[in-house]
């Protein structure tokens, strides 16, 4: 099949960038779209040009190194989906497509479809795990999880990093990815203690790595590859208010 | 210089289940004051190099942890389905640490280290003790308590998971532990940063050469310790359910700085992968082994039939692997299940295009346990097959073949995991420790962790406590660093002034075809010598008509794949030669030569039951082969027989 595709060029941050225009004549609908991107750079790479650099790696939608947008859909049309686990049979032949990278203050463009999501792990550094050093554990079976605890959690923990909630959003919000971590954990027994340092902290690191505030758009569970659901944001400021609260009265805390 | 032709382990006196204590108890110390003199890289951040990162900073080691990926969450642990092995006999099926020692070792066809592997089980209970205290959520029973599932080569429940996503959670666990430490101003994360070469100064590790992959600055790293945590090279084979990151650079640059290389040959190839569609694929897709807790694995008994599969009755289905293993079933090690499918692929029993597949059905599953309890088991995976195949596999089974997975070779470690460079610490799948010929499934997470977590942050103590390192602090204008790091230089501006004609992704595809069909599943003489012969015409092809687009000094991928894919031909290089002078068959290693009436791999202890240990001799030297003996005093090698 055919694509014409309109693919946002940009050597560097500090370089304007624009689309241009390549031409895809032999692809089949089985190829994945990263794998019709790859045969394309390959021709690049014989003819002299040089390739369109994006991001990849486990190319079965679990690491959240791939994403970009596709006619302004972030990881493209299927729901559920990684953009590297999307198949061209999702398109028609001949169809003329835009590629461009996430676009948001806290995700700065490296190259082409490439951005720094960096502002991802600070996020994470400011509270996103449970004090357990190495040889403090107790017996795994100790504490017991109920399951709907156990599995909420996981729904949460299911995210991969990989940014297509800010991308999606009017705001450029880190919500979705910030609530996902703070539910994944929240839901833990083994997650309490530290429940309102966490919200506090990874909240207040999103707010300085320049992403938006969350407005209700729900453009962020829209595109998740990983159906994580709008609510755990509202579990968010739930976690956050009550953080701020208690705040003004444990100075430990504050 | 004449080195013994024989390596020590240097594994600690007396019986098997005191030797890790005994190790502890007379390794050398540092002070809590003192830790912070001692620097430490780790490069790489999967399971065992975030976890180690974490622990050794935790200790007070300031640590610098590398990471080629944009985040050290994503390396390829993440990507590991279906469990982690842990002897915690929760099921009381009768599991034990010896029995976890035994089916590894006996998984692995006797030819790992009873020592290491031993320890390996001990440390397996703790593993699942930190991982629950850092929130992995794994999966749980209605009471609370943890769930378990059986794999292949073991007999117990010992399999603790995260639906089909454990070593995500696991490298999630990890990854937050090691931002903590960051954030603790305790370890400095550099990713986007390609280690390319390793920095020996007076026979010992002292640091690395590192390319900053965002804006191509080539930079050096001193400390006192270095540990590679940098995973395997299935990737050399091209097709191979690796990430298409996974690269053998960093192992291979410290083999060329004198780190010994052992069993190059073993490399595993899973069962249960996705079949590959055509020339563009870019890699292919491992379905969980666990689905053959559930799912049976079969082919139409007449060959070619036609008919769609859930209207071939159940007389005229061969489920081969219950047929030919009725104990086991269809829960034999993954080095049989694989070559039991490629051999009935090979007599033209295979089903869908091609013909290079057999069905994994879990349909009698589905009629048991009903469809929302099947989902729930392995609904991503399920998931992930109908995205690649565009197939329901509940309306059909699914159509699997054998594709490379995991290697078990890798650089040689002592018991202490130190390769042959003092210093120089080798964990997780980079290392060749624990898995012999044949991995487990479930055991690489373990291994990883058990490496990370709970070994090396005491084996490097007990090296920077007992090492005669030179008091001035070797720092990045010392003449080996500035020597490392011109020749890192030299060899960036050598690939991007290459003016040939093709591509390193073309290159990489060659290579791939010669190794599958002469180093993969089966092997012979005439034919590893034959790809000895092709491999190294692609070398020299390689340096003739290589092109590598745009520059060195700004991101640019086809350069990464390129010092890559170059690193990987004259790996593929020695996989052959080690392949061809083992004269056995074992594990996942078959030579068509040696095998049983019932073509099972038949190992020759008399003159095999060793380590190959491979070393650089130089540019234009063939490498040397030294060996580690292995002796069983706990176990005694026997025919591996899972029928």
């Amino acid at each position: 099949m055919k694509l014409d595709l309109h693919v946002w060029r940009q050597r560097s941050v500090a370089d304007a960038g624009r689309f241009e225009r390549y031409q895809v004549v032999d692809a089949s609908a089985d190829m994945s779209f990263l794998e019709m991107l790859d045969v394309l750079n390959e021709r690049l790479a014989r003819e002299g040009g040089v390739p369109i650099a994006f991001e990849s790696d486990c190319r079965e939608g679990i690491c959240g190194a791939c994403g970009f947008m596709i006619d302004g859909v972030a990881h493209g049309p299927r729901a559920r989906t990684t953009v590297c686990q999307l198949h061209l049979r999702a398109f028609r032949d001949g169809q003329e497509l835009w590629l461009e990278p996430w676009r948001a203050r806290g995700f700065p463009v490296v190259r082409d479809l490439v951005v720094d999501r960096g502002a991802f792990d600070r996020i994470i550094a400011a509270g996103g795990y449970i004090t357990a050093p190495t040889g403090r554990a107790p017996e795994a079976n100790a504490v017991p999880v109920a399951k709907p605890e156990a599995e909420a959690a996981m729904d949460a923990a299911a995210c991969i990093g990989c940014g297509a909630c800010v991308a999606a959003c009017p705001n450029a919000s880190a919500s979705l990815f910030t609530a996902a971590k703070l539910a994944h954990l929240g839901h833990l027994p083994q997650g309490q203690a530290e429940r309102a340092s966490r919200a506090r902290g990874m909240i207040a690191e999103a707010d300085r790595a320049g992403f938006g505030g969350c407005s209700n758009a729900g453009a962020c569970e829209a595109v998740c590859p990983k159906g994580i659901r709008a609510s755990t944001i509202a579990r968010m400021n739930r976690d956050y208010l009550a953080a701020v609260w208690r705040g003004r009265a444990d100075p430990v805390d504050s | 210089m004449n080195a013994p032709a024989t390596l020590d382990a240097r594994i600690p006196p007396g019986p098997l289940e005191t030797k890790w204590d005994t190790f502890k108890a007379e390794m050398k110390l540092v002070s809590p004051a003192n830790r912070r003199r001692y620097s430490v890289i780790v490069v790489g951040a999967g399971l065992a190099g975030a976890s180690a990162a974490a622990s050794l900073a935790e200790l007070g080691y300031p640590v610098t942890c590398f990471c080629f990926q944009d985040s050290p969450r994503r390396a390829h642990s993440i990507a590991a389905q279906g469990g982690i092995n842990a002897a915690k006999n929760y099921q009381n099926d009768g599991d034990s640490v010896r029995r976890l020692f035994h089916d590894t070792i006996k998984g692995g066809d006797f030819r790992s280290r009873e020592a290491n592997v031993y320890r390996l089980a001990q440390l397996s209970a703790g593993i699942i003790d930190q991982c629950v205290a850092q929130g992995v959520p794994f999966a749980r029973e209605y009471g609370g308590s943890l769930a378990n599932r059986s794999f292949g080569g073991a007999q117990v429940s010992r399999t603790f998971y995260a639906r089909g996503q454990t070593g995500q959670q696991l490298l999630l666990g990890a990854y937050q532990a090691l931002e903590r430490q960051v954030a603790l101003g305790q370890c400095r994360m550099l990713a986007r940063h390609e280690m390319l070469d390793l920095v020996v100064v007076d026979g010992a590790a002292r640091g690395i050469v590192a390319r900053d992959l965002a804006t191509g600055a080539i930079t050096g790293h001193a400390a006192h310790a270095v540990v590679l945590a940098t995973g395997g090279y299935a990737n050399v084979f091209r097709l191979s359910t690796n990430a298409l990151g996974s690269n053998a650079t960093a192992i291979w640059r410290a083999y060329k700085r004198g780190a010994a290389f052992a069993n190059p040959c073993f490399t595993q190839i899973h069962p249960t992968c996705v079949p590959a569609t055509g020339g563009h694929q870019a890699k292919l897709t491992l379905m969980s082994e666990s689905l053959r807790n559930d799912g049976r694995v079969w082919v139409p008994c007449v060959p070619g039939d036609t008919r769609r599969a859930p209207e071939i009755p159940e007389a005229e289905r061969d489920y081969f692997l219950e047929r030919r293993y009725p104990s086991y079933g269809n829960l034999v090690p993954r080095d049989v299940a694989s070559r039991a499918a490629k051999a009935v692929c090979d007599a033209g029993g295979g089903v869908g295009p091609g013909g290079y597949g057999v069905y994994l059905d879990l349909g009698d599953a589905i009629a048991r346990l009903g469809r929302p309890a099947i989902d729930e088991r392995y609904g991503n995976l399920f998931e992930m097959y109908q995205r690649i195949t565009d197939e329901d596999p509940h309306a059909a089974p699914m159509r699997i073949y054998p594709a490379p997975h995991y290697t078990m070779g890798g650089l040689w470690v002592d018991y202490a995991l130190m390769s042959t460079i003092p210093g120089l610490f080798v964990l997780g799948e980079a290392n060749f420790s624990d898995h012999g010929a044949n991995r487990l499934g479930a055991s690489a997470l373990m291994q990883g962790l058990a490496d990370g977590t709970f070994i090396a942050p005491l084996t490097v103590g007990d090296y920077l406590a007992s090492a005669k390192l030179a008091d001035v602090e070797v720092g990045v204008t010392h003449p080996a660093f500035a020597e490392a790091m011109a020749g890192v230089a030299r060899r960036v501006e050598a690939l991007v002034s290459a003016r040939g004609r093709r591509p390193a992704a073309a290159f990489h595809r060659d290579l791939g075809t010669v190794l599958w069909d002469e180093c993969g599943m089966s092997r012979s003489a005439g034919g590893l010598r034959a790809a000895l012969e092709s491999v190294a015409e692609l070398r020299a092809e390689y340096e003739r008509d290589v092109v590598v687009p745009g520059r060195g000094s700004e991101l640019n991928q086809s350069l990464e794949r390129a010092g890559r894919v170059a690193d990987f031909i004259e790996l593929g290089e020695l996989m052959c030669r080690d392949a061809l002078e083992r004269e056995e068959s074992c594990g996942s290693h078959f030579r068509v030569e040696h095998q049983t009436p019932a073509g099972e791999a038949k190992r020759d202890d008399a003159r095999f039951a060793h380590v190959a240990v491979w070393e650089h001799a130089g540019p234009d030297a063939p490498a040397r082969r030294r060996v580690e003996p292995l002796a069983f005093t706990t176990v005694t090698p026997s025919e591996r027989s899972y029928q």
